[in-house]
């Protein structure tokens, strides 16, 4: 059982505040879905979860099984059992994805051996072209080859906690399906998962145990399931009023919006 | 420059003796200066620290394999053509060339491989390449260029090659040289009608280390492709000139230059492509990437086109700057260790250039040899 524990979590980008005060717990088997207008700091909380260079941690903690996060650099809170899928995988010419995985498997000691059937496998389990897997990370893939990358990487690397910072976005409807239920598996496995999103039409596939408001940098509203259909009929206006850009993101509350417009 | 004389180009001639091109090369050599930083041609360069009293003329200790009967050995320098500069005339007057010439119609599979190892201090050496491609002949020729870290001497190699219609050549040149030498090169490249010529450098090696390649396109439809793979750490400098000119319509030309510079190493890379009037439908790419690893160490890109005539597709781009963030932290997200992603990242970056490289067995273990370099630096 782990427990990914945030508190009081202030943070800020360029000297502008963007995290105001975050409580949130996740624990294994979990699925947590963090839901918001843009700008309201998802991206962010991911960010600073992971430590991208960049974003300062002004007060809070985070800690993973009691163990200061924010204490590590990245690739040791990704040894410890987190893990990023990110919502637009970067492209590293010339490291092929299986060299990357070896060497990410090699720093928590983990046997290598047989990685390559493993990746045929996980890549047959979520449609993923084998052919894919001796390219070099996520270059001239398209946004749902990256994504399905991105959850094959993750189905390899078994975190404990992870955290998904829009996976939907980018994701033709096939594509959304393959990776939502390989999470869901994983979730059942013991994965505990922290889901950013948008919009609702992951959270049809992945269903979430528990649903957060996020506006503004702060956590305005935690309930269950329900919440979902709460925000798709009335939108982020309750939680964001003044925000001209709430208004707005209740029209793409729908799930079959392009996530791109 | 009192080494460099008539004497001394006798005692070093081959067997027929000196000819009447080397005995002028020595006079003119004698009437020339060493060039300055100030001219064009070597700005950023390190000539001014050249001492040629410090270096006595040597013959070239090289040993060739493969190509049997098409190489030959213990012939008279002849003229160079084109433009000459000092190390060009020194070149000729002290040099004992290898030919290889590879008729009409012959296909090697196996490359033909020249070892130039430079074993003792204070002697300059003048390796000098000619090579003659036959019309629709295919083949690959690899040089290496070697020493010890102690030995502090100096190398001034010559490769001409004459690429005749629809001949296909790989020419790879490699600087494995030791620490204290010195190398200064020049490459030349003449393609005509329909050929195919890959020129390939890959420098490691050396504290100075300069090439300078003239590759020319001098027949309807021909292409060259210039590729290089140079990384420089400690106090060493990297230095290249390219030329990439276009005589004839239709003719293609890419170069790929990429290299990296860690401490307090420097490389500098200059290029130009030219089109001349006539040499319409051309198409024409420079590329030159530079990673900097540390804070001390310098990269300078100067890219260059000078283009005559409208009917062109040419483009030119540089890049100097660090490993870029976004792709370690990706890497590192994964759980893989900061050093360990730079080295994928640094290795990944010249993959592109390594795997262009003719498959020989002086190639094999070139990645490797990056690898190392790389790694006695994660260990700092």
């Amino acid at each position: 059982m782990s427990v990914l524990k945030i508190e009081r979590l202030n943070a800020s980008i360029g000297g502008k505040q963007i995290l105001n005060g975050i409580d949130l717990t996740v624990s294994s088997g979990e699925v947590h879905a963090v839901m918001g207008p843009n700008g309201a700091g998802k991206s962010t909380l991911s960010a600073v979860i992971m430590g991208k260079p960049g974003y300062d941690v002004i007060s809070g903690s985070v800690t993973l099984d009691g163990i200061d996060v924010l204490a590590m650099p990245t690739w040791q809170r990704a040894v410890a059992g987190l893990h990023l899928i990110m919502q637009y995988p970067t492209e590293v010419p010339g490291v092929s994805l299986q060299y990357a995985l070896a060497e990410a498997l090699k720093a928590r000691n983990a046997s290598t051996t047989d990685l390559a059937a493993r990746l045929e496998t996980e890549a047959l389990a979520i449609n993923f072209d084998p052919r894919f897997l001796d390219r070099p990370l996520n270059v001239d893939l398209s946004g749902g080859e990256k994504k399905r990358n991105e959850t094959l990487q993750m189905a390899i690397l078994q975190p404990k906690i992870a955290v998904l910072d829009e996976l939907d976005s980018g994701l033709d409807i096939d594509a959304l399906r393959d990776c939502a239920r390989r999470v869901e598996q994983l979730t059942h496995d013991g994965l505990g998962a922290l889901v950013i999103t948008h919009y609702s039409r992951l959270l049809v596939e992945l269903r979430p145990d528990v649903v957060h408001v996020l506006a503004k940098g702060r956590i305005v509203k935690t309930g269950g399931p329900e919440l979902v259909e709460e925000l798709e009929r009335d939108g982020y206006a309750a939680f964001a009023p003044e925000e001209p850009a709430a208004a707005t993101s209740a029209r793409s509350l729908d799930p079959f919006a392009d996530p791109f417009a | 420059m009192t080494a460099f004389n008539l004497e001394a180009a006798t005692k070093l001639a081959a067997t027929g003796g000196l000819s009447d091109v080397q005995r002028q090369a020595v006079e003119r050599s004698g009437q020339l200066a060493i060039p300055t930083a100030a001219e064009e041609i070597w700005r950023y360069s390190r000539i001014a620290e050249l001492d040629l009293s410090a270096y006595v003329p040597a013959v070239d200790d090289v040993a060739v394999t493969g190509g049997a009967a098409l190489v030959s050995t213990d012939v008279a320098a002849g003229e160079l053509a084109g433009g000459r500069d000092l190390f060009d005339e020194l070149n000729a007057a002290f040099s004992r060339p290898v030919f290889i010439r590879v008729p009409k119609g012959t296909v090697l599979t196996e490359p033909i491989t020249l070892e130039h190892r430079l074993t003792e201090s204070g002697v300059a050496t003048f390796p000098r390449l000619i090579i003659e491609a036959g019309e629709d002949s295919e083949f690959s020729v690899v040089e290496r260029f070697s020493s010890d870290d102690d030995i502090a001497a100096l190398t001034v190699p010559s490769v001409e090659l004459r690429i005749a219609h629809s001949a296909r050549v790989k020419y790879l040149s490699i600087n494995e040289l030791g620490k204290k030498s010195w190398m200064i090169a020049h490459q030349r490249a003449e393609a005509d009608r329909d050929s195919s010529t890959l020129l390939a450098t890959v420098s490691l090696g050396g504290d100075y280390a300069r090439v300078r390649t003239d590759a020319v396109a001098v027949g309807i439809g021909a292409d060259v492709r210039q590729i290089a793979l140079y990384f420089a750490d400690g106090t060493q400098m990297h230095d290249f000139r390219t030329m990439q000119k276009h005589s004839a319509p239709k003719t293609s030309s890419n170069l790929l230059f990429k290299g990296a510079v860690n401490d307090t190493a420097r490389s500098v890379y200059t290029g130009l492509i030219r089109i001349d009037k006539n040499a319409k439908g051309t198409v024409a790419f420079q590329t030159n990437r530079n990673l900097t690893l540390s804070a001390g160490a310098w990269a300078e890109s100067v890219p260059n086109l000078d283009i005559e005539t409208n009917d062109v597709k040419c483009s030119h781009a540089s890049t100097v700057g660090p490993v870029d963030a976004d792709q370690r932290f990706y890497l590192e997200s994964r759980g893989i260790p900061p050093e360990v992603a730079e080295r994928l990242i640094v290795l990944g970056f010249f993959d592109e250039v390594l795997e262009q490289l003719p498959d020989t067995p002086l190639t094999e273990g070139l990645r490797a040899k990056v690898a190392a370099k790389l790694d006695k630096r994660v260990k700092q």
